[in-house]
């Protein structure tokens, strides 16, 4: 197992520092100087420029920049934003519980919906509910989220009047943040009516970010259950007289969660892109709008860093998935 | 399966592309929703081609009496305009008409463009191994590491906004599926037996990996390419509505739900429609694609 580990560790670290190559070039090919735009619209007198050169370290070797850098990021270090002079790091920390609190209650919308429905339509195959819960499943998984976010926003904001359009909560309640988390927040801070208001505007973005990953579990459910329900231990229990409920739920649910696993651990990366849409759509503040309001803002140094960032985040999730693989599935560890 | 069977003396022989084209369609036309999708794909290439004769309005002339007039059921609309019109009283069907060229065009570009340079890569990757097979792969599990829509987003950031530039960063962020897939397949196909007799014969290693394996590795790359093509119309139009594809006044589908964003709880209509149009061929397209793979698929072909 530890073997196991290691070689899948020893493959990260040439991509880590791959994501940081490819992260400090994009801020040295991006148009436009980064100093002039430090300046604003006042613009930088030579000497002032040679200053903050310095100061940012432009003035140096490439190469030596690139290592000061890595350096950085190895340290938990990744600059000052341009826009908010505050350190990148700081920044993406503070707004990275709202991402990750949307992404686990889509991650559970997901399941809760995703998971039932596949079993069902590999236990029900060929028939009119599996056609149906397959059509949906399909056209979940075409969505143009943004446009679907759009939609519910005129639905039940516009006609019915049911949920806010966007945030985190309605202004009317203030609080120190104590775990990031919203929802937990609003709790503690026993205001009345506080963690009601945090639910109402959670559940849009939730289903919006949800649509996604529920088709593509409940398909892979769906076909997971059936390869198992053909094997012939599978038969054996049917003949030992076991309950279908048993056999299906104790039996085939176990081996076909291994697939399950391994969706788990791909939505992440269409989790943090859809994160993206469905931030920007409902205003959320989380990592995935902060990133491109700093690209459009040309706060390259928040996008190095926000880069980097995201990148481990995906890498490290899919080597935990690699990792539960292993321990779920023992031959595939070799 | 039967009928092709018995009478082998009618219609096309066996070996031959027109039976091969044959027996892949007996396969295709027994899954409804890919020939539903196949349909539908094939009403929009109309529209696209026929744009211009089809469409009711010029796609930019702006009617000044008529700002947010609604659909035609709806009080108040009428027959000039059947989905209603825009902020600037742009017939809002026409323009969506129009968009399916650009939809069309945007999947066939970036396909086009990723599968071409995926293929070589891979082949190259699965047939010399060695470190230019790890560079190769190690390259692709760093594109791989980003979320592939961030990563697309900060190319045309770095390129400058723009369809063609959104393509070019779409067709990068693709590559990789393209790259992985043709190598594991050459990888498998290399040991074969007609591969050794055909570098017997003396084939060099540019036909063998163009000509010899190739052509055995295309059925998943077929699938892959139709599944990228949808792919690369929901990632364009998620750019355009991010503001980073195509610009406006551009008819494109999702430029065109980016400017009718702030009118949505006052005309939904304006985002309703260009919005179900990127679903609906999304959807035909990936209807086809599980088609392709049914009928491509020899394993399960056969059960």
């Amino acid at each position: 197992m530890i073997r196991f580990f290691l070689t899948k560790l020893d493959l990260l670290i040439p991509t880590f520092i791959g994501v940081t190559i490819v992260a400090f070039g994009f801020i040295r090919l991006l148009p436009g100087d980064p100093i002039l735009l430090l300046g604003g619209e006042r613009g930088v007198s030579p000497e002032r420029y040679a200053e903050l050169q310095h100061q940012l370290g432009f003035d140096r070797h490439i190469i030596v920049q690139y290592f000061d850098f890595l350096t950085g990021v190895l340290q938990g270090d990744l600059g000052t934003s341009f826009s908010t002079k505050q350190p990148v790091m700081e920044e993406f920390l503070t707004l990275f519980p709202a991402t990750v609190e949307l992404s686990i209650c889509a991650m559970i919308f997901a399941t809760l919906i995703g998971l039932p429905a596949g079993i069902l339509a590999a236990v029900k195959r060929g028939t009119a509910y599996d056609h149906t819960v397959m059509g949906i499943s399909l056209t979940g998984y075409s969505m143009p989220i943004f446009w679907w976010g759009l939609l519910l926003i005129i639905l039940f904001s516009g006609m019915l009047g049911w949920t806010p359009v966007s945030g985190r909560i309605s202004f009317m309640f203030f609080f120190e943040p104590v775990t990031g988390f919203m929802l937990i927040d609003s709790l503690l801070s026993g205001q009345e009516g506080a963690f009601r208001s945090a639910v109402s505007h959670l559940i849009l973005p939730t289903i919006v970010l949800g649509t996604i990953p529920m088709a593509v579990i409940a398909r892979q459910t769906r076909s997971a259950m059936l390869e198992v329900l053909g094997e012939d231990y599978i038969r054996t229990a049917r003949a030992k007289g076991l309950s279908p409920a048993r056999i299906i739920g104790l039996h085939a649910l176990r081996n076909a969660l291994i697939t399950v696993i391994t969706v788990f651990g791909l939505q992440v990366g269409v989790l943090l892109a859809g994160a993206i849409l469905t931030e920007t759509i409902f205003s959320w503040p989380g990592v995935g709008k902060w990133i491109v309001d700093s690209i459009f803002r040309r706060d390259y140094q928040s996008v190095q860093g926000g880069l980097v960032l995201i990148a481990c985040i995906v890498m490290v999730v899919n080597l935990l998935v690699d990792l539960t693989y292993g321990i779920v599935n023992p031959r595939i560890r070799r | 399966m039967t009928d092709l069977a018995t009478t082998p003396a009618k219609g096309p022989q066996p070996g031959t592309f027109a039976y091969q084209l044959r027996e892949f369609w007996h396969y295709f036309r027994e899954n409804n929703g890919a020939v539903t999708g196949l349909g539908f794909i094939l009403l929009i290439t109309v529209l696209a081609f026929g744009a211009d004769f089809i469409a009711p309005h010029a796609p930019h002339e702006q009617y000044r009496d008529h700002l947010l007039q609604p659909p035609v059921w709806q009080a108040g609309g009428s027959w000039d305009f059947l989905l209603g019109t825009d902020a600037v009283g742009r017939d809002v069907l026409s323009r969506i008409i129009h968009g399916s060229r650009y939809s069309l065009f945007i999947g066939l570009v970036v396909v086009t463009l990723s599968l071409s340079t995926g293929i070589t890569l891979g082949l190259v990757a699965g047939y010399v191994q060695g470190p230019l097979e790890t560079f190769i792969m190690r390259v692709m599990d760093i594109i791989l590491a980003f979320p592939s829509l961030l990563l697309a987003l900060v190319l045309v950031a770095l390129l400058g906004p723009g369809l063609m530039n959104a393509m070019i960063a779409i067709a990068f962020v693709l590559l990789p599926h393209f790259v992985r897939l043709t190598r594991a397949s050459v990888i498998s196909e290399k040991e074969r037996d007609y591969v050794t007799a055909s570098k017997v014969a003396g084939a060099g290693h540019i036909r063998l990996m163009f000509v010899t394996i190739l052509p055995n590795c295309m059925g998943p790359l077929i699938v892959q390419g139709t599944l990228s093509f949808s792919t690369a119309i929901l990632d364009a139009a998620a750019l355009g509505f991010l503001g980073m594809g195509a610009q406006p006044p551009t008819p494109e589908w999702g430029t065109m739900l980016a400017e009718a964003r702030e009118f949505i709880l006052r005309a939904w209509w304006v985002v309703s429609f260009p919005g179900l149009a990127i679903l609906l061929t999304v959807l035909s397209i990936n209807l086809m694609g599980d088609g392709l793979r049914d009928a491509l698929d020899p394993k399960l072909k056969r059960s």
